[in-house]
């Protein structure tokens, strides 16, 4: 049987920033991303859910070789990641603030262009026959082109990053937040719009995002982070439908839903922040915070453990939310 | 019409309606128009020869034939004022264009890059900042003679820090933003990167800085040369006139007053220019 | 044009309008606004960028920078008296006393040198000085700071925040978006406002703060006797904590229900498309439904209804004229002729 390939694999992916510490204290660091292992299969959407904080946005970065990992390895396209044009022709990002993702003395052609003229070998006649056929896939007009960036709304300024993503036809992009910043009409539009894109280049997705709703439309499979690990993992409709980890059931009974005659909110019981990632305790990261939590909880740290075939869930009381 | 372009115009426009701006325009273009034709046609264009002596009666009120008067000489006062003018503005122009570029390269390199570089750049600011520049000027003068040429070196070389700061400032600012990350990905040489992303976005609060300062620039260079270290008599400068007729203050007040109303002048119409520019930027980021 | 209702209304704003001055021409920011607040009960008012709600918000407690607003018309009922035909002082001696308002960014709200202890502190000492009690005069300087730290702390214990002595003492930056967010609501409430109006409060915060303190926003409403106005963009938010939902669009209200029947019959075509946008379910399952097109240019005035270029119902009688706002049902209000 051939052994299987993902698209993307981490393992164990550490990446921990250094404090400026005095000569007298010991170095301390944020772990910011602290052992995450994920995988993106071709074709597939994998969200990676979770608050401020839990390094979802570090582990992006990671991933995209934008932050250098402190330790752990990632594979891309069965080969291990290295800075290279040919990395960032196959994996692009999409990033999360429409105005602060786009150069605001450039015009938005040459924004477009910009990924062609650094990664390809492109002559001006290809790039600008290229640039034509994505303004049209991205629904965006050719007007545009010679404008600004003040000079577009919210959701253009959105259109014209995703244009500039997949304008090398890579195989896998990043996407952080990729609605966050937008109205809800446009959030609608903008998905809509990943989704279409995503059947017709055979694009790969890893979306990053604290908002449930969107990962669970859009993605086949989720990681939920608390505190630079991975606490579940699974097939999303499963792990929405039933989560297990104490914080996964939490978050999403936190997620408000739009029906009034469900009103979870007001009957969750999960209080506090989450804690430091500078230098963490043993034990449990979840555990000053959780219902369930006992005294192994505070010494031992779960690791991720499968429940089922597909489910992964790093905690020991796992059965008691059953 | 290109989004560039339209921008420009607008800013143009917004720029013109404002009264700081025209009025300070006009001065300036008033001042440049003159330090060139000063520059090309030499002493020919003042109606007296600057330096000759008894064109007229001694500390001779200001008159038809001699608008700003006589001084203690009868050299006449308009024509020596007009002379000087290239002098004021060709030192704060270079001197302010030489420390703005190499402000924006070193500043905008060590922002951009933090560390070791940034690290270099804010001592060697420091270690400048640290000698008073009259101090710093009055040496040069005495190691390498007075003269026009010797004290724009010596401003040159305490002016940059402040441009250099600034570059680095808004250079730290811009390098977290994601189109700077964006273009890492996109393949984007690293000195196209510089060139392309970063200069552009910090020219403007450089440029707003940059257009204040030259009137400091003036007075800086003016007080060099009141000082008696820039050129020597009887060439016309406006500082060393301040300092020539300063004991007439009372007698012959037109004598030391016209020079420095003049060193005024030029100073609040750049000043009135660089606030406009800085107020029509800021208007424009908002609107 | 108000809703007519048994319980004491708070606040009744009518045919309230405002126009903002920009280098692009006159915006018409809100467009003859009539809402109505009942005592001890949460209104949601629910909009994208530009329909207007957070003009509604600074206009009611007298915030609005003018200029640039200008031509500002209409009523703003507070338990009775217009606060549009007072002058800045007496508007002033309401702010913060009667109406409250607490933001999006606390951290932009509370003053960074100062311990969080001593700004709900000063909050309390505004609050008595404006208070003509002859009897608190007599009382010596000493039992009144005393008095006032323990007013400080059982504020901070009021919005659930641990170990409040300690917090207390701490300074903004050194507290997470959540506590923020809770000290700014508990300085807001040590003024006992009858209306607090929060301008997109959780937006900032993460999903499960966001969770606490709409939970807490909600409980206290009761503890303090307080009506709350809440501004968001987001109508799940407005579902779960409001009595009362208004969806506002290009400067105006379009639709005002209780909660239930909004949610359930939801009328404006408006509102049926912020419904559709939101991603339930699995992309398998579903598509959404965007709304088509874009927000008017509000720097025009139109003569017909602002939704019409993008409704999928419009007929020949929304381009003519504009619909009002009107019960279609008992207290479902409506502007859309569709119901007419």
């Amino acid at each position: 049987m051939n052994e299987h390939h993902s698209l993307l694999e981490t393992r164990d992916l550490k990446t921990y920033f250094a404090l400026r510490g005095s000569i007298l204290q010991k170095r301390r660091y944020v772990h910011a991303v602290d052992s995450v292992s994920i995988t993106v299969d071709s074709g597939e959407t994998v969200a990676v859910v979770g608050e401020s904080g839990c390094g979802k946005t570090t582990l992006a970065r990671s991933i995209l070789l934008l932050t250098h990992p402190t330790a752990g390895a990632i594979t891309f396209l069965a080969q291990e990641a290295v800075r290279s044009n040919k990395y960032y022709r196959d994996m692009q990002i999409v990033f999360q603030d429409p105005d602060s993702s786009l150069d605001p003395t450039m015009r938005i052609h040459d924004i477009i262009a910009e990924p062609l003229v650094g990664l390809s070998k492109l002559g001006k006649e290809e790039i600008d026959k290229k640039i034509t056929q994505i303004m049209k896939e991205v629904g965006l007009g050719n007007d545009i082109l010679g404008r600004i960036p003040r000079q577009l709304s919210g959701g253009q300024k959105q259109r014209v990053n995703i244009a500039r993503a997949i304008i090398t036809e890579p195989k896998l992009v990043v996407l952080d937040e990729p609605t966050s910043a937008l109205d809800a009409s446009v959030q609608a539009q903008i998905l809509n719009l990943l989704l279409d894109l995503q059947t017709n280049h055979g694009l790969s997705y890893l979306i990053i995002t604290h908002n449930i709703s969107v990962a669970e439309y859009m993605s086949d499979r989720i990681y939920v982070m608390y505190a630079g690990k991975v606490v579940e993992q699974g097939p999303t409709a499963e792990v929405i439908k039933k989560p297990r980890h104490p914080y996964t059931i939490a978050l999403l009974a936190s997620a408000p839903i739009p029906d009034p005659k469900k009103r979870n909110l007001l009957t969750i019981d999960v209080t506090g922040e989450p804690p430091s990632a500078i230098d963490p305790p043993p034990g449990c990261r979840f555990n000053p915070r959780c219902p369930y939590a006992k005294q192994l909880c505070k010494v031992n740290e779960p690791s991720l453990d499968p429940i089922s075939p597909n489910r992964f869930v790093a905690c020991h009381f796992v059965n008691e939310t059953a | 019409m290109t989004g560039g372009t339209q921008q420009s115009k607008r800013f143009l426009r917004m720029f013109l309606t404002r009264n700081e701006a025209r009025l300070g325009l006009t001065i300036v273009i008033v001042f440049l128009v003159v330090a060139f034709t000063v520059a090309i046609a030499g002493n020919s264009v003042v109606p007296y020869d600057p330096i000759q002596q008894d064109v007229g009666p001694i500390l001779a009120a200001p008159s038809a034939a001699h608008l700003f008067g006589t001084d203690n000489l009868g050299r006449d006062v308009f024509s020596r004022i007009v002379v000087a003018t290239p002098n004021d503005l060709l030192v704060s122009v270079i001197v302010i264009s030489s420390s703005f570029l190499v402000g924006i390269v070193l500043g905008g390199v060590a922002g951009y890059w933090g560390g070791i570089l940034d690290e270099i750049l804010m001592r060697s600011t420091d270690v400048i900042f640290a000698i008073p520049a009259l101090v710093l000027a009055m040496s040069i003068a005495v190691i390498l003679g007075p003269g026009l040429v010797h004290m724009t070196y010596a401003l040159m070389i305490i002016w940059w820090p402040p441009y250099a700061r600034l570059a680095r400032g808004e250079a730290l600012q811009v390098s977290q933003k994601n189109f700077i990350e964006a273009a890492k990905t996109s393949g984007t040489k690293t000195l196209t990167i510089l060139r392309r992303h970063l200069t552009p976005n910090i020219l403007n609060a450089m440029l707003a800085y940059a257009t204040l300062d030259i009137g400091t620039v003036v007075v800086v260079y003016a007080g060099l040369s009141y000082l008696g270290l820039s050129v020597q008599p009887p060439t016309p400068d406006w500082g060393a006139m301040v300092n020539a007729y300063q004991d007439y203050l009372v007698s012959a007040p037109w004598l030391p007053l016209f020079p420095a109303f003049i060193i005024a002048a030029v100073v609040i119409g750049f000043s009135l220019l660089g606030n406009a520019l800085r107020d029509t930027i800021e208007a424009q980021s908002i609107s | 044009m108000g809703v007519q209702t048994l319980a004491e209304d708070i606040l009744k704003v009518s045919g309230l309008s405002v126009n903002y001055e920009s280098s692009q021409g006159t915006v018409h920011a809100l467009e003859s606004v009539s809402i109505a607040i009942e005592s001890r009960s949460l209104i949601a008012v629910v909009g994208e960028s530009g329909s207007g709600k957070s003009t509604l918000g600074l206009a009611v407690i007298g915030l609005l920078p003018s200029p640039p607003a200008k031509d500002i018309t209409g009523k703003v009922e507070y338990k009775g008296v217009n606060l549009l035909e007072l002058d800045k002082e007496s508007i002033r001696s309401y702010r913060g006393t009667e109406i409250a308002m607490i933001f999006q960014e606390p951290i932009t709200s509370l003053n960074p040198v100062y311990k969080v202890g001593t700004q709900i502190e000063e909050a309390i000492r505004i609050r008595d000085a404006r208070k003509t009690d002859t009897s608190k005069s007599e009382n010596p300087r000493k039992n009144e700071a005393h008095e006032r730290r323990d007013e400080v702390i059982s504020s901070l214990k009021r919005v659930r925040i641990p170990d409040p002595e300690n917090v207390a003492d701490r300074y903004p930056f050194e507290l997470s978006g959540g506590m923020r967010q809770r000290v700014m609501i508990a300085m807001a409430l040590s003024q006992k406002p009858s209306l607090l109006i929060a301008d997109e409060p959780t937006t900032a915060l993460d999903v499960t703060t966001q969770a606490e303190v709409l939970k807490l926003m909600r409980n206290l409403m009761n503890e303090v006797d307080t009506s709350i106005l809440l501004i968001t963009h987001d109508l799940a938010v407005a579902s779960q904590v409001a009595d009362r939902v208004a969806v506002m669009y290009g400067g105006q209200i379009v639709e005002e229900a209780e909660v239930n029947e909004l949610f359930s019959q939801p009328l404006h075509p408006y509102t049926n498309g912020l419904l559709s946008c939101i991603p339930t379910g699995s992309k398998k399952e579903t598509r959404l439904k965007p709304i088509l097109g874009n927000v008017l240019d509000l720097r025009e005035t139109y003569a017909y209804c602002k939704f019409a270029p993008r409704c999928p119902f419009v007929k020949d009688k929304c381009w003519a004229s504009k619909p009002d706002l009107k019960p279609s049902k008992g207290e479902h209000l409506v502007a859309c002729f569709l119901y007419e």
